[in-house]
């Protein structure tokens, strides 16, 4: 078993320098343009690889998941800010499991 | 001056803290699953202020994974803020103290970037600072609600909320990818991979994700490199 707190102050540690670290040191913008563009497409790759398939095991049922899924992508697509999509996933989950 | 930018970063604050608090809750019903405490996962909350970062923590921590590879973990999660620190360097006044760059760091979240971003000429830290008095322990509070109510709370409550942090990725990253061919594509491409192997190999979601991670940017990076032109 190992401990938590390490976990977290590992996290905590390495987060703060991501996230210092340029700010206080590196005062040139970046020039390369792969370089610029991986960093460009890392959080939208995370995003997107930790939600599927995690979003339909994520609830009591896969079936209620995979429709929160798909209503989500609907809505979020339309362009419906954040706390709405989010509002309106968790009311689906909530409706669909009224019936199964 | 540096008062009146510190009050009126308190006020658009709130709204901020008001979307924390509802997204943190959820994400503390997460760490309960994950077996965090309630004070290891304020503590969490405190230390790391990160939606993505702290939920691949809480699966990292829920799979016991090896210490040197939650360090990849972090750094994979939390990658954006790499680029964000690079883009905040240059909106700073050259002569701002090193302790006020410091601070600014340790809340560069999504939000308050956005904040510090949004002001004309170079950014002011107290308006940051403002922002983050209010919308900080919004935050915290928000995780460790959510840990000790999601024992509480009945099943059906639990599990529609739990799908509230996957909503919130994907209002975050679909709307770039309607507008961005390339985006959309290493979405799709994301999804599918992610879905094989997690069905078909035996390895942890966290290690799915680092690896993915890497092997779909720099894949975007190669065949999609960003010129000038769309920038945005």
């Amino acid at each position: 078993m190992k401990n938590n707190y390490i976990y977290i102050f590992i996290m905590a540690i390495t987060l703060y320098l991501i996230r210092v670290l340029p700010l206080t040191i590196i005062r040139k913008p970046i020039k390369n343009k792969y370089i610029k563009s991986f960093l460009y497409y890392i959080p939208y790759v995370t995003l997107a690889v930790m939600t599927f398939p995690s979003i339909i095991y994520s609830t009591e049922s896969t079936i209620s998941g995979i429709i929160a899924l798909v209503i989500g992508l609907i809505v979020s697509y339309r362009g419906m800010d954040l706390f709405k999509v989010t509002v309106i996933c968790c009311l689906s989950v909530f409706i669909v499991e009224l019936f199964i | 001056m540096n008062k009146e930018y510190f009050i009126k970063g308190i006020k658009d604050g709130i709204p901020i803290g008001l979307g924390y608090f509802a997204v943190a809750f959820s994400l503390g019903i997460a760490a309960s699953n994950a077996g965090l405490t309630p004070f290891e996962s304020l503590l969490s909350a405190m230390l790391l202020h990160a939606s993505a970062g702290q939920s691949a923590g809480y699966t990292a921590i829920q799979e016991q994974i090896p210490y040197l590879e939650i360090i990849i973990v972090t750094i994979v999660a939390n990658a954006r803020y790499i680029l964000m620190s690079f883009a905040l360097s240059q909106k700073i006044n050259p002569k701002e103290s090193t302790l006020h760059r410091m601070i600014l760091g340790y809340y560069l979240t999504d939000e308050f970037f956005g904040l510090a971003i949004s002001q004309e000429s170079y950014c002011n830290p107290y308006y940051v600072f403002g922002a983050a008095s209010f919308a900080g322990p919004c935050w915290s509070l928000g995780i460790l609600f959510g840990t000790i109510m999601g024992n509480i709370l009945p099943n059906n409550i639990v599990s529609c909320l739990s799908v509230a942090l996957y909503a919130m990725f994907l209002a975050i990253f679909i709307p770039p990818a309607k507008k961005d061919r390339a985006v959309a594509l290493l979405v799709i491409l994301s999804f599918i991979s992610s879905f094989v192997l997690y069905k078909f190999v035996n390895i942890s979601t966290s290690t799915i994700t680092i690896i993915l991670t890497i092997l779909i940017s720099s894949f975007g990076a190669i065949l999609f490199p960003r010129g000038i032109e769309n920038e945005e």
